[in-house]
């Protein structure tokens, strides 16, 4: 069929259109000089109505285009919000949201960066337990997204990204919509997402919608994708297509509970253990797991180590050991692993040298027992599996699904006799509990009035302010060498979100975002602790913040650097012995010293310092908090020790 | 776009063991009472705090264990302000059996180690816990 003769799919449409206006439908053809005449430059983004190069009267208008079922399903999985740099590939599904939607389930987040949108999802999960959608172009979105969704992806949270493409090469216009479509979108993330669709029908679109949701909810918990077409989203829904539309049910996947015979023998050992000890990561995937974790740690009365993938176990619960993880492993004669994303990284001990090596610290009779969703679903290209990891029992399961069978399976094993060996090593642990909680009060007293303040310093400075208050560390703490865990009293499933997952730096600032949004409804007091470096990525998501009125008090550990990569930088120094007076080039943030507070405090965000003496800190954290408690962000730049 | 690997590098070192921890010669107690800070370490050459200063940053000796030498469990440990006796620290500083990177004489002279280590050894007592109201639990 010529050009010149030929009927694009969205004039056919519209010739089939549901809409019942009058229509005159114009003729396909177009003629060249009137392609001459009418064309701006070829890389207009759009051409001006009154220049289109159609001849004749087309049919303007369409009160039903398919972008309103699009929502309509949407809305039935319950979806809260959308987040979202505006763009053109997505504009029909845009404007269904927030017109036909009425903007609300989901409402539209304004972000100022793709990675912030998926990094906003990524937080809000790990507080509110269900997706965020994210609506970016199928191209250039999906390229600014990919570090943020392969963050996600490492932690095992889902993400519900709709991606707009125009597949129809014929109906693109020309200039931009061209750079900005692509054959195979998801080709770009498909390493690191756990599913993905392009629908080229409205009903396909409802059951890829329902079943990207499914699959993004079924631990292992990931990122899905469905990338949708631009005529699908703007044009008429036609009529024989309308009378095939339903939105499909929505039913979740259990959850796999590990194999019966598995859990027996795996609580036969833990009763007769000596020295058990439970490692978790990414265990608690709700409130519930962190009460059965503790319902198991108790019964055995074996310590815990929480390696803060997720708010696993209380802080200061006296059979929390994390401080004293790698001697109670190494000590260990059975060793249950739940859900750790380095099962081998808990069990050997590696020395970045010159000459690498590693050495196994557990004893070499010590029964390994590993559960955890990650062995049902693998893939090879990116390396987060981490090392292959020798084990006496692995239970490709959910470790929180799986808790209740082994927490019944070791109560029936304990008798009178065993639960008395129990408790008194219950006792014991409890005194070195107490033990390691005075050795890190004692620890934070050393350079306690230092300048730049001591990362101790500023979290028993943060602890004093919200101690009282319902609050919510939506960070991660690490970076400053854990203190608020090892001072703070974490006793809530909310309390603590892990990290980032994949160590990609720009997480934290839209991560805690996302989480704050999350806990806004909820009426909880926010609190961050964001780094320099991470600040700097994509700094925008503190207008976003702004905008939607979003409350998160955010405390700068502001070393002045990319510091980890400080560290590295010295090590080769150290290693190549010829120098080590240069490991700030490239890797600090210094000449000149970035002004935090002014760029939180030009896109609206309440802003003080830099804050250098330790003195001024509680004060400036005061003010904070009180504008936080009216709803707002605000941010306190704190010039801080490096770790 | 950089990634950097900051939390696995923390990681990292902790599968390490951290067994520069062994430098860390604090007078503490469980209790985390603070025990008496001799005056100088029988084996201390006399170095100048202030010079020590400036190497102990140029140096880059702060990037894990603090501007102060009070160390993190996450990086370094604690170093002042009363660290191993030099004859003990000069040596794993020449051959960490650790996570730290070793320093040669080419890269850090005797003098130079005398010298940090009189800056070390100047840093002020921590105040005691109990005086501190933020720390009370």
């Amino acid at each position: 069929m010529s050009e010149k003769c030929s009927v694009g799919r969205r004039t056919f449409l519209k010739s089939a259109a549901v809409t019942g206006a009058a229509a005159f439908v114009s003729g396909p053809g177009t003629t060249a000089a009137q392609q001459t005449a009418a064309s701006g430059p070829a890389t207009a983004p759009t051409l001006p109505r009154e220049a289109d190069p159609t001849g004749g009267v087309d049919v303007l208008t369409t009160e039903r285009p398919g972008g309103d079922f699009m929502v309509d399903v949407i809305k039935s999985l319950n979806l809260d919000y959308v987040a979202s740099n505006p763009g053109s590939s997505f504009r029909g599904l845009h404007e269904c949201i927030v017109n036909y939607g009425g903007n609300k389930s989901p409402e539209f987040l304004t972000c100022c960066h793709e990675e912030s949108s998926v990094a906003m999802a990524h937080g809000y999960f790990k507080i509110e337990g269900k997706p965020m959608a994210v609506l970016c172009h199928g191209t250039v979105g999906l390229q600014h997204a990919a570090m943020a969704i392969y963050n996600a992806y490492c932690d095992r949270v889902p993400v519900y990204l709709l991606a707009g493409n125009s597949i129809d090469a014929t109906q693109r216009r020309p200039g931009v919509e061209w750079d900005h479509s692509v054959q195979d979108a998801a080709a770009l993330v498909r390493d690191f997402t756990k599913w993905d669709d392009l629908p080229v029908s409205l009903p396909h679109f409802a059951e890829s919608a329902v079943r990207a949701y499914k699959i993004a909810m079924t631990p292992p918990m990931m990122p899905v994708l469905l990338v949708i077409d631009g005529g699908l989203q703007e044009d008429p829904i036609a009529a024989e297509v309308q009378a095939r539309l339903r939105v499909p049910k929505l039913t979740l996947a259990t959850p796999p509970q590990g194999d019966s015979g598995a859990v027996a023998e795996t609580a036969r050992l833990l009763v007769n253990a000596e020295n058990p000890v439970i490692v978790a990561d990414r265990a608690a995937r709700t409130p519930a797991g962190m009460k059965l974790l503790i319902e198991l740690a108790e019964t055995l009365q074996a310590p815990v180590i929480d390696q803060g993938g997720r708010m696993n176990f209380p802080s200061r619960h006296l059979l929390n050991h994390s401080e004293g993880g790698r001697a109670l492993i190494a000590n260990a004669d059975v060793i249950l692993g739940l859900e750790l994303a380095d099962f081998w990284g808990t069990v050997n001990a590696f020395r970045d040298s010159l000459v690498r090596s590693s050495r196994s610290i557990t004893k070499p009779a010590a029964k390994l027992i590993s559960i955890a969703a990650g062995d049902l679903f693998v893939k090879a290209n990116y390396q987060d599996i981490q090392r292959y990891r020798d084990v006496d029992i692995a239970m490709a399961a959910d470790a929180e699904a799986t808790l209740p069978a082994l927490i019944e399976a070791v109560k029936r094993q304990i008798d009178a006799n065993r639960r008395r060996i129990l408790q008194e090593r219950g006792t014991k642990l409890a005194e070195a509990h107490h033990r390691a909680f005075d050795r890190a009060r004692s620890d934070a007293t050393y350079a306690w009035d230092a300048s730049p303040i001591s990362t101790a310093r500023l979290s028993a400075e943060l602890w004093s302010h919200i101690r009282n208050e319902d609050w919510s560390l939506v960070s991660d703490n690490g970076g400053v060498s854990r203190w608020p865990m090892r001072l703070w009293n974490f006793d809530k499933y909310y309390q603590f979100i892990g990290g980032s997952g994949g160590a990609g730096v720009g997480y934290n600032a839209p991560a805690t975002v996302g989480a704050a949004l999350a806990n806004k409804k909820y009426g909880r007091l926010s609190v961050s602790i964001q780094n320099d470096g991470d600040f700097m990525y994509a700094p925008g998501v503190w207008w976003t913040a702004a905008h939607h009125q979003i409350p998160l008090l955010a405390v700068m550990h502001n070393n002045r650097a990319y510091h980890q990569e400080v560290m590295h930088l010295q090590r080769m120094a150290g290693r190549h012995n010829r120098g080590i007076t240069r490991a700030s080039i490239g890797t600090t943030l210094e000449s000149p010293n970035i002004d935090y507070a002014k760029i939180a405090q030009g896109m609206g965000v309440h802003a003080e310092g830099p804050i250098t003496d330790p003195k001024d800190l509680g004060p400036a954290i005061k003010r904070a908090v009180e504008i936080v408690k009216r709803g707002e962000p605000a941010l306190v730049d704190v010039v801080t020790q490096p770790r | 776009m950089q990634a950097s690997k900051c939390s696995l590098l923390l990681a990292l070192m902790l599968a390490g063991g951290l067994t520069i921890a062994t430098l860390d010669a604090q007078g503490q107690t469980a209790s985390g009472v603070q025990k008496p800070t001799p005056a100088q370490a029988p084996d201390a050459p006399t170095g100048n705090a202030q010079k020590g200063q400036q190497l102990y940053t140029s140096y880059g000796c702060y990037q894990c264990h603090g501007r102060e030498g009070q160390g993190s469990t996450a990086t370094g440990p604690r170093l002042a302000p009363r660290p191993l006796p030099f004859a003990a620290l000069t040596r794993y500083v020449r051959q960490p059996s650790g996570q730290m990177p070793p320093y040669t004489s080419k890269v850090v002279s005797d003098t130079d180690l005398a010298d940090i280590y009189a800056f070390l050894q100047s840093r002020p007592q921590p105040p005691a816990v109990d005086s501190l109201p933020l720390l009370k639990q």
